[in-house]
């Protein structure tokens, strides 16, 4: 297990540099620069400022130089916001981002596992028919939609939650709402057809005819087989709900990372391009790694040792 | 003659698929008594598992339904049970043993915690005493090292160890009556041979009943001291070990029988089978089941369902020979 950890870490580093390589030149390969304008910036002005960003050196040296800030933490200047540096750029973004993510994930879970479980259960009832119908709605729907509908009704119609904006729990309501939509639905279709797969296991029967109540065979028995597949996805899914989400946070208005993101690849803000990209890689393969943990702790079969 | 622990009387469960009503168990009746062991014998789809299943109210439903009939324990019918005094039957009055140890255990939970777990559910102890408890039944079950064995896992032991640990689990308890379900079908022939006197074994050491499903007439040989024999949801023949091994009646046992391979066949010589495939229970025959496959068959078998003849006492025949006016006939070797 140790071995197996260091080997991951090691892994991790490298699937990192690999990732901040190629988006350094990938984002250096778009035409035009932080500093092209719709007005023309004079030739003087430009040439000042690429000499300050050392844009005028070299690509390669470029590289260097950032890889080597890199190593240290420090992910540069931004280009658009001249106050801020990426590192504050995320440190302001992320927790935002992340607080509606959290909701969002929580929602997903409550929701979508219990719902996939009574489905499961109950399969071809009206309760299994109508977690699928529901959820193939939260599936097919996309969020921009699910977003004005929900602000329609909750906050113009019902006016009981603000539409938009940022500043306590009230204006994350709607927000995580919209955000786990998708997700939900996701989870509670896998944990159908997995429950489905488990409940006809001949470990089942062994349950039941122990005298374990209905309630135990399900949450303990079945769900603990059951539940892997769920892990496995809720892994990316949390990397990619907590940095999140450019539709959503536009249409909220929320300052959240999201909204960095996609305004700086416009801008050609390249050190917030890298950087954002950089910390969501990080968040992936960290995810990925604690499901990948967790799995051997779920599944005895599952280890991680050498094989002698 | 001591009271019967176990009366089934003609139960009926039936499932309800898309194809029809699938008529599994047609109005069986049987009893069983304090420590004895009873082997319910028959070919594949003959009702037996269902008829376990059925006393353990276990039935999938749905689409089975257990429609009629009744299953004393001692003197209360399970089947008028709430479903919460049913659990309490479960595993500690009556529990089961299954077909495939290979699935039959949970692959995610260690061997202790299995068993542990029935203890802590029908027994007001502590989970040290669990413990204690479940390592003296692991080695009850002859399984070595049993300290060591309750942190594992099923799959890190072979199929005939997860079977002895499903009979620890079994019982556990001190249940009145164990039900096998094929225990040794999945597992090869020195390991059934280790099962089978395990459940000898445990049979004398404790007072349960022990109820032997299997399609092996030989497995039931060495344990059981009375035998049913099933078809298509009927039982055929009921008598002590020695009745049907040396005297079956009726022509379904005689065809069972016949397709026993023996040890000191000729090498050219084909194994015997039954000709023809049991009915469909979608819509049995009127009359005897067994009727389109019997060599003997006569004009009434086709009309009439047999009742039981009691040739001897203990010994049932549920076959139209044994009638006073049907014609004698002997038994083809």
């Amino acid at each position: 297990m140790k071995k197996y950890i260091i080997n991951r870490i090691f892994s991790m580093i490298l699937v990192l540099l690999v990732v901040s390589s190629l988006t350094f030149f990938l984002a250096k390969a778009i035409p035009g620069g932080p500093f092209t304008k719709e007005k023309k910036v004079p030739d003087i002005i430009l040439q000042r400022l690429e000499e300050k960003y050392h844009f005028d050196d070299p690509l390669w040296k470029q590289y260097v130089s950032y890889m080597g800030n890199l190593m240290k933490g420090d992910l540069g200047p931004s280009f658009r916001y001249d106050a801020l540096t990426v590192n504050d750029i995320i440190a302001k973004g992320f927790p935002v981002s992340a607080t509606i993510g959290f909701l969002a994930v929580l929602l997903s879970i409550i929701l979508g596992l219990p719902a996939g479980i009574i489905s499961a259960y109950r399969q071809n009832f009206w309760q299994d028919n109508t977690v699928m119908f529901v959820s193939l709605i939260g599936i097919s729907v996309p969020s921009f939609i699910l977003a004005t509908v929900v602000m329609y009704f909750f906050g113009l119609k019902l006016k009981i939650l603000p539409i938009a904006g940022w500043g306590g729990f009230r204006y994350m309501i709607l927000p995580a709402i919209t955000l786990a939509a998708y997700p939900t639905a996701y989870i509670a279709r896998l944990t159908r057809s997995s429950m489905l797969d488990v409940l006809s296991q001949d470990y089942i029967k062994t349950a039941r005819s122990k005298g374990l109540s209905e309630f135990k065979v399900i949450t303990l028995h079945a769900l603990k087989n059951a539940i892997l597949p769920v892990v496995t996805y809720m892994g990316p899914m949390i990397a990619a709900i907590f940095t999140g989400s450019f539709i959503i946070e536009r249409l909220f208005f929320i300052p959240g990372l999201g909204k960095y993101y996609v305004t700086a690849i416009y801008d050609r803000d390249y050190t917030v391009i890298l950087g954002t990209t950089i910390f969501y890689a990080f968040f992936l393969v960290t995810a990925n790694f604690i499901v990948d943990i967790l799995y051997a702790f779920l599944d005895p079969r599952i280890t991680y040792e050498e094989k002698k | 003659m001591t009271k019967p622990i176990l009366k089934v009387e003609n139960l009926t469960t039936q499932f309800f698929t898309y194809a029809g009503v699938v008529q599994a168990v047609r109005g069986v009746s049987f009893e069983i008594y304090p420590g004895e062991a009873v082997g319910l014998v028959g070919e594949s789809g003959c009702g037996k598992s269902v008829t376990g299943l059925s006393i353990m109210r276990l039935i999938p439903d749905p689409p089975g339904k257990i429609v009629s009939g009744s299953v004393y324990l001692d003197k209360e019918n399970l089947l008028e049970f709430s479903e919460k005094k049913m659990r309490n039957v479960r595993g500690n009055e009556i529990s089961m043993i299954f077909q495939d140890p290979m699935t039959s255990l949970n692959p995610v939970f260690s061997i202790g915690y299995q068993i542990m777990e029935m203890l802590l559910l029908h027994q007001k102890i502590t989970k040290k005493q669990a413990k204690e408890k479940a390592i003296k039944l692991l080695n009850m079950v002859h399984i070595k090292s049993p300290e060591e064995v309750i942190n594992r896992y099923p799959h890190q032991l072979s199929g005939g160890m997860r079977q002895r640990v499903m009979a620890a689990i079994a019982i556990s308890c001190d249940p009145k009556i164990i039900i096998a379900d094929e225990p040794t079908t999945s597992l090869d022939v020195t390991i059934q041979a280790q099962i089978l006197n395990l459940l000898t074994d445990l049979k004398t050491k404790l007072n349960s009943s022990i109820v032997l499903i299997t399609h092996n007439l030989a497995v039931v040989a060495g344990l059981c001291s009375r035998v049913l024999v099933m078809y298509a949801g009927l039982i055929m023949e009921e008598g002590t070990d020695m009745q049907i091994y040396n005297d079956p009646m009726h022509p379904y046992t005689w065809g069972l029988m016949k397709a026993v391979p023996k040890i000191n066949e000729e090498e050219k010589e084909r194994l015997m089978t039954i000709p023809g495939l049991p009915p469909d229970l979608l819509s049995p025959p009127e009359g005897c089941p067994f009727a389109l496959r019997c060599d003997y068959a006569m004009k009434i078998c086709f009309e009439k369902k047999p009742p039981f003849f009691e040739p001897k006492e203990g010994h049932k025949v549920a076959c139209w020979l044994m009638d006073s006016r049907a014609p004698r006939v002997k038994r083809s070797m």
